[in-house]
C-alpha cells in the first residue's frame, strides 16, 4: 500500500460506516472523501504545511463518535454548506466527508442579537470529531458568536466553521481553544463578507499538543475584516496559524494582529497571506505579528505573504520576535517588585491589547483569569 | 552607622572600566550632589547602586545601613529603601501605573512587616502625593510612562518616590528636559521629602537644579573618580568657571549612559 492509501484506509471504514444522510449531504460527503482519498494528510513537502507535521494525527486509529441520523438541515443551509470552506484543504475535505449534525445558526435580516451565541465542542479520549458550524447572518443583522473547544484525553478535533455575512452585517466571532494538553486540534474558519459588512475574528489558542488554525476572510466592496489572534504555548506545544485575507473588491479594509507567547520547547508558526485582486483598488490592509519568546528552545516561524495585483492600495505588514525587555524588568524590580512578578506582569501586558479587543465582558474576564493563572500572577 | 558607605567602587560595562574607585559616605539627613561632565560615570554610579546588571562591579563595597548592598537583587535594594529616579524612565505599555505602583508599595510593605494596603487605602495615599506633584489623576490609569511627556515622566518618578518613601533617594539627572515651572514642581516634591531619616544623592550635569534642591555637599566626578568635594558653593564655582576651570575636559562621546 502507498502511504496515502495506508492513511486513508482507516478513514474509509469510518466513512462507509456512518449513517446515511439526505442525498445532497451524501453527495457533499462523497465528493469530499474522494478528494481526501486522493491526497491524504499533507506532508511537510507541501509549502502550506512545511512547518507543521501532522503525522502524529495520521498515525492514530481514531474511533468515531456514535452518530444519530443527521437532522434535516434548513433549506437556506443547502445553498451555503460546504460552498465557502474549500475542500482543497485536506482537513476541510475530511471534515466534509463526515458531515453530520451540522450546527446551523441563522440570524434574519436586520436582527440585532444582544447576547452572544455560545457553542462548545468537547473532545473525548480516542475519538476523532469533525465539528461543523454554519453561520448565516442576514443583511444589516448583528451577532456575536463564541466557539469554545475543550475536552479530556488524547483526541482529534477537526473543525470547520463557515460564516456568511450579508450586506452591512456585523459579526464578532470568538474561538477559544482550550483543548487538553494531548489533543490534536485542526480548525478552519472561513468568512465570506458582504458589501460594507464588518467581520472580526478573535482566535485564542491555549491548549492542545498540536494546533493548526486556518482563518480565511473574503472581502467584498467596502467590507471590513479584523483578525486578531493570541497563542500561548509551552512545553512541546505546536501552534500553527495560517490566515488568508482576500480583497476582491474596492474600498475594503483589513486589520490583522496576531500575538504569540512562547515558552519551553514550543514551536509556533504564523503565515499571513493577503491577496489584493485587480479590482480591489483603495484597499487598506495592515498585518502585524508579534512574538514574545521566553525560552532559548522555543521557535517561531513567521511569514507574511502578500499578493497584490491592484496598484492603488495601502498594505503594510510587520513581524517582531523579542524577549522580555531587560530595561522594563529592571524598572519594575527597582521599585521593589520581585523579578518573577515583574516578568509575569510584562508577559501579561504583552497580551493585553488582544484581551482589550474582546468585547464580551464575561469572556474577557475569564481570559484574564486564565492568563493570570498561567503566569502565576499575584498582586501581592 | 552611616546610611550609605561606598568604598573604592570599581565597575565596568563590557571591557570598559567606568567607575575607577569611588569613595563616598552619605549620612541620614544629608543631600549630596554629584556633578560631572558627560561620560564621567554619574549615571553608571546611580544605576550600579540600584542594581542594574548591565554593569559589573569589579571591586569595592557598598553598605546600606551596614548591609552589603551589592549582594542584593534590585528588588531587595528597593525593599531595603533604595530608590532611583531614572534619567530616562522606560515606557511599559499594558501595565497600568496604578497596578504597578500598588504592587510596588505592597511588596515593600510586606518586606517591612507592615499590613498591605487595599485599593481604597492606596487611593487615599496616592491622591495627596499626586496633588503635590501637580499630576493629573488620569495618569494613574494610563500605562506606566507610556505616552507621557518628558516632564510627566520626571514628575511620575518623584511621585513614585513620594509614595515609596525610600531611605536613600538617588536622583539621576532629574532636571534634564524640564522647563523652569516643571523643575520647580519636581524640586518642591523632592524638598518636601527631605528629613533627618532620609539621605539623597542628586546627580546632575548643571547647577540650576541645585538652586532649587540645595545640597549639603557637592562632589565632582571626572573619569570615574570623585576629584573634588566641598559644600554647596562648589556648585557655584563650577557654574562660573565650568569643568575646565578644574582641569576637567568633557568627553566628546558620552559613555556610561544607558
Amino acid at each position: 500500500m502507498t502511504a496515502v492509501a495506508e492513511q486513508v484506509g482507516q478513514w474509509l471504514d469510518l466513512f462507509t460506516n456512518q449513517p446515511a444522510a439526505e442525498p445532497w449531504v451524501q453527495a457533499l460527503r462523497s465528493e469530499a472523501f474522494a478528494r481526501f482519498a486522493e491526497v491524504g494528510f499533507p506532508s511537510t513537502h507541501i509549502e502550506e504545511w512545511r512547518f507543521t507535521n501532522v503525522k502524529p494525527i495520521a498515525a492514530v486509529s481514531w474511533a468515531s463518535r456514535p452518530t444519530l441520523n443527521p437532522a434535516a438541515l434548513p433549506e437556506h443551509a443547502q445553498q451555503h454548506l460546504a460552498k465557502h470552506a474549500d475542500i482543497a484543504h485536506p482537513f476541510v475535505a475530511l471534515n466534509t466527508a463526515f458531515l453530520h449534525d451540522v450546527k446551523v445558526i441563522q440570524v434574519p435580516r436586520g436582527k440585532v442579537l444582544e447576547e452572544p451565541i455560545e457553542i462548545t465542542y468537547e473532545g473525548a479520549d480516542g475519538v476523532a470529531t469533525h465539528p461543523r458550524t454554519l453561520i448565516l447572518v442576514g443583511a444589516d443583522a448583528h451577532c456575536t458568536i463564541i466557539e469554545t473547544y475543550k475536552g479530556t484525553g488524547t483526541y482529534f478535533t477537526n473543525a470547520v466553521t463557515e460564516i456568511v455575512l450579508g450586506d452591512a452585517a456585523v459579526v464578532d466571532h470568538y474561538k477559544v481553544q482550550q483543548e487538553s494538553s494531548s489533543a490534536f486540534h485542526v480548525a478552519t474558519l472561513h468568512a465570506t463578507i458582504g458589501r460594507s459588512a464588518a467581520f472580526s475574528s478573535h482566535s485564542i489558542s491555549l491548549g492542545g499538543a498540536l494546533t493548526r488554525n486556518d482563518a480565511n476572510a473574503v472581502l467584498s466592496e467596502g467590507s471590513d475584516a479584523n483578525l486578531n489572534g493570541l497563542y500561548i504555548c509551552n512545553g512541546t506545544q505546536h501552534v500553527d496559524n495560517h490566515t488568508s485575507i482576500d480583497h476582491t473588491k474596492p474600498h475594503a479594509t483589513s486589520h490583522e494582529l496576531y500575538k504569540g507567547i512562547l515558552d519551553g520547547r514550543s514551536y509556533a508558526v504564523f503565515n499571513g497571506k493577503i491577496i489584493v485582486r485587480t479590482d480591489a483598488q483603495k484597499t487598506d490592509s495592515k498585518q502585524t505579528n508579534k512574538n514574545l519568546v521566553l525560552s532559548d528552545d522555543a521557535t517561531i516561524n513567521t511569514k507574511p505573504e502578500l499578493q497584490i495585483w491592484a496598484d492603488d492600495v495601502r498594505c503594510t505588514h510587520g513581524a517582531t520576535i523579542g524577549q522580555l525587555d531587560s530595561e522594563m524588568l529592571f524598572y519594575l524590580q527597582s521599585r521593589g517588585i520581585a523579578k518573577m512578578d515583574a516578568r509575569n506582569l510584562l508577559i501579561y501586558a504583552f497580551a493585553q491589547d488582544i484581551v482589550d479587543r474582546i468585547k464580551v465582558q464575561s469572556l474577557r474576564d475569564s481570559l484574564e483569569r486564565i492568563l493570570f493563572e498561567k503566569f502565576h500572577e499575584h498582586s501581592e | 552607622m552611616s546610611l550609605l558607605e561606598i568604598k573604592d567602587l570599581h565597575a565596568k560595562v563590557g571591557d570598559r572600566e567606568i567607575l575607577k574607585g569611588i569613595n563616598l559616605t552619605v549620612n541620614a539627613g544629608e543631600v549630596h550632589a554629584i556633578m560631572g561632565p558627560n561620560g564621567s560615570g554619574k549615571s553608571t554610579l546611580a544605576q550600579v547602586l540600584a542594581g542594574r546588571d548591565l554593569y559589573v562591579v569589579t571591586s569595592g563595597q557598598v553598605l546600606l545601613d551596614g548591609k552589603d548592598l551589592l549582594e542584593m537583587a534590585p528588588e531587595d535594594r528597593a525593599r531595603e529603601g533604595v530608590f532611583l529616579a531614572f534619567q530616562y524612565p522606560v515606557e511599559i505599555p499594558g501595565v497600568s501605573n496604578m497596578y504597578f505602583l500598588k504592587a510596588a508599595v505592597n511588596q515593600i510593605r510586606k518586606h517591612r512587616g507592615i499590613d498591605e494596603l487595599d485599593a481604597m487605602d492606596f487611593l487615599n495615599l496616592v491622591r495627596d502625593k499626586m496633588q503635590i506633584m501637580k499630576m493629573d489623576q488620569t495618569l494613574l490609569n494610563r500605562p506606566v510612562n507610556t505616552g507621557f511627556s518628558g516632564g510627566e515622566k520626571k514628575r511620575n518618578e518623584i511621585f513614585q518616590m513620594a509614595v515609596l518613601e525610600p531611605r536613600l533617594a538617588i536622583l539621576d539627572e532629574t532636571d534634564s528636559g524640564l522647563d523652569i515651572d516643571a523643575l520647580r514642581t519636581v524640586s518642591a516634591g523632592v524638598n518636601a521629602m527631605r528629613n533627618p531619616e532620609r539621605g539623597m544623592i542628586v546627580v546632575t550635569h548643571y547647577q540650576r537644579l541645585l538652586n532649587e534642591i540645595i545640597p549639603d555637599y557637592v562632589h565632582v566626578l571626572a573619569d570615574g573618580r570623585l576629584v573634588k568635594s566641598g559644600g554647596k558653593e562648589l556648585a557655584l564655582e563650577l557654574e562660573k568657571g565650568g569643568y575646565a576651570a578644574l582641569g576637567i575636559h568633557e568627553e566628546e562621546e558620552a559613555v556610561g549612559r544607558v
